[in-house]
């Protein structure tokens, strides 16, 4: 018993490890789906987890803080979305001065906040469910961004192949000029979707600083919103292998620490690259046409539209 | 980009600046943060430090920060333009800015520097550093008295000896009281990361600690500790709004003392260069309070008395016998570990379980 104890503590764990990791990746992996690329998921998380923070301790409610952390994440991409579907900036210098730019502001935002212990969010208390012994606590006694995570994985999947919207956004990202040709509005498809990834960035950043460490500390984020980016390439643009991608790596970095704990040694920098390491692999992969095809990399990712060429 | 970035430095640098124009002539203090004023940890407790010195002094200073400078050729632009912005007294607050310093403090000899927790020196370049090992001796024997499962769980940053050191005074602090308890120690590749010091809290609680002890900044161990029921202590700075019940203590850095001094001295004309590795008994450490709710009176007496040894030399926490841990004796009875052999330790003392990562 004290041995199945044990494993529900860590599947626990994993599960929180892996959820903010998921909120973000699910958001990029349709953003970039669409054809943009945007690499200011860590600012807008960061952002997203300062707002998130900001209002649940001055109004108490959890459902406006997290509102607020997906609306903030909105107001982030939107940013990006006019600087590099309107003004036709660079993508991938916009998306790196959208993490620079949310550092500092979350930093602004929440110095009167350091140091200010919240609750945590609490858990969904689904009565006789949560009591079933093992499987209680795992699959009924999480809170309400947790299930949330996991249903937009189903959600996103169900839109993207089985909706015509779905298809239209998949055909933007594919080919923007064919898309445009066939008279579908290629800028605003993109910005609703950069707005989609915004709010799931806000979403995570909002687990972070209130339930997974119900605090606020400067750059709190701790490099995830990068994780995320990188799990989204590792899942080849799947949200199934997303999830997967996600629960694999929280499982790594909670394993990792147990295993130090029981005195065994394992090289935790390896551990902490393999996500990186597969990103990397996956990267020259599609380097190669036919791969691309086969991995579903979109065929417009990051390149800039120019409506009337 | 390059130029965009540059743009924004000196732009920077020019608000930092505009403000001097206001007092009199005031003697200019700069510091050189690594990290964010808000980690609640190292570089809050640093720049608690410089509010100290505006305190101490008010208009008679000028204090400017540069927070989350990167070791290495950053932090050597950094320290430059502090010093041709005419500040006479520069406190570096990391070891990677050891070498900038120096090179910076060569075209300055007017400039004076302080660098924290580095080895090399110059006329105008100083060095200081606190002896946190002592306060983590006093958390050590509070822990012996508290552990009822004899087996603490210690949150570790990276192996190098200013870590280890901390691991052994605490070891040595515990057994002293308690010599069937045990350190585990996870190690997290980290100083800075919330939810993996959470996490790893978590796993070290999962196998049976009851008592967390961390060398990482943030407090998300704490806040674990609270919400499982066990107890921790924090890092730095007092962290007992994370966790009310489970805060034992904690192991404050207090530069403030040390600051004012030295900018004192700068006024005065009577500054040298020197290396200052003080602690409990000059109050550059000091201990956050013991927590009536949670520890037992005589518990707090103990440690009371441990502290007030410390600082009278009745107690080094480093004295003999200390056995490594195959057994080794490596300081015989009677005899105190050197300050040279403290600061390059590298290995565990009996009690700490596993090994040290290389």
């Amino acid at each position: 018993m004290a041995a199945i104890t044990t494993i529900e503590l860590v599947l626990l764990t994993v599960i929180s490890a892996a959820t903010p990791l998921l909120l973000a990746a699910t958001g990029e992996l349709v953003v970039e789906r669409s054809g943009v690329l945007n690499l200011g998921v860590e600012g807008m998380m960061l952002v997203g987890a300062v707002s998130a923070f900001i209002v649940m301790l001055t109004t108490g409610s959890w459902a406006l803080g997290i509102v607020a952390g997906a609306a903030a994440g909105v107001i982030m991409s939107m940013l990006f979305g006019v600087l590099t579907l309107f003004f036709l900036a660079n993508q991938v210098a916009s998306g790196l001065a959208l993490t620079l730019f949310g550092i500092g502001v979350s930093s602004l935002l929440g110095i009167p906040f350091i140091g200010l212990p919240i609750d945590k969010l609490p858990a969904l208390d689904l009565p006789l469910l949560g009591d079933i012994p093992i499987l209680g606590p795992l699959i009924f006694g999480q809170d309400f961004l947790i299930y949330f995570s996991v249903l937009m994985i189903v959600v996103v999947h169900w839109f993207l192949f089985r909706t015509r919207s779905g298809l239209i956004l998949r055909a933007v990202g594919e080919s923007h000029d064919a898309a445009h040709s066939i008279g579908y509005s290629v800028i605003k498809i993109r910005f609703l979707a950069v707005m989609f990834g915004g709010a799931m960035a806000g979403l995570g950043g909002a687990f972070l600083s209130l339930s997974y460490t119900p605090m606020w500390v400067e750059q709190m984020t701790a490099g995830r919103g990068w994780i995320a980016l990188a799990l989204v390439v590792f899942a080849t643009w799947k949200p199934g292998r997303v999830l997967i991608g996600a629960y694999l790596f929280g499982s790594v970095t909670i394993l990792q620490l147990h295993l130090q704990g029981l005195g065994v040694q394992l090289p935790a920098q390896i551990l902490s690259m393999l996500p990186y390491l597969v990103t990397i692999l996956v990267l020259v992969l599609i380097s190669r046409n036919a791969a691309r095809v086969k991995l579903s990399a979109p065929g417009c990712l990051g390149q800039i539209f120019h409506p009337h060429s | 980009m390059r130029k965009v970035l540059f743009a924004a430095i000196a732009a920077l640098f020019c608000v930092a600046g505009s403000t001097a124009v206001l007092a009199e002539d005031p003697l200019k203090v700069g510091f050189v943060y690594i990290g964010p004023v808000g980690d609640h940890g190292w570089t809050y407790q640093h720049n608690e430090g410089r509010l100290a010195v505006e305190q101490a002094f008010g208009d008679k200073v000028q204090t400017t920060f540069v927070e989350f400078v990167p070791e290495g050729q950053d932090a050597e632009r950094v320290i430059r333009q502090l010093a041709v912005d005419g500040h006479n007294l520069i406190f570096t607050t990391s070891f990677g800015y050891m070498n900038p310093t120096i090179k910076v403090a060569k075209n300055f000899p007017d400039v004076r520097f302080e660098h924290c927790s580095g080895y090399k020196r110059a006329d105008n370049v100083s060095t200081y550093l606190a002896r946190f090992y002592e306060g983590r001796y006093v958390i050590g024997r509070i822990a012996g008295a508290v552990t009822k499962s004899n087996t603490v769980g210690y949150i570790a940053s990276f192996p190098i000896p200013e870590v280890v050191r901390g691991i052994n005074a605490f070891t040595l602090g515990l057994r002293s009281v308690n010599p069937d308890a045990k350190v585990k120690v996870v190690w997290v590749s980290t100083w800075f990361d919330p939810g993996k010091e959470g996490d790893a809290a978590k796993a070290l609680i999962d196998q049976g600690a009851d008592i967390l002890v961390q060398h990482t900044d943030s407090p998300a161990p704490l806040q674990v500790a609270e919400e499982r029921g066990v107890h921790a202590f924090g890092q730095a700075s007092d962290m007992a709004a994370f966790g009310p019940n489970a805060h034992l203590s904690a192991i404050v850095n207090n530069w403030g003392p040390y600051y004012v001094a030295r900018t004192q001295a700068v006024m005065d004309g009577t500054w040298e260069s020197g290396d200052v590795w003080d602690g409990i008994a000059d109050d550059m450490i000091v201990m956050a309070e013991f927590n009536p709710n949670s520890l037992p009176a005589d518990v707090i007496a103990d440690a009371e008395a441990t502290v007030e040894g410390i600082r009278s030399g009745a107690i080094h926490p480093f004295a003999g016998p200390i056995m490594d841990q195959e057994g080794n004796e490596v300081v015989a009875a009677g005899e105190n570990l050197s300050d040279g052999d403290l600061l390059g330790m590298g290995y565990y003392v009996m009690g700490v379980d596993g090994s040290i990562p290389n």
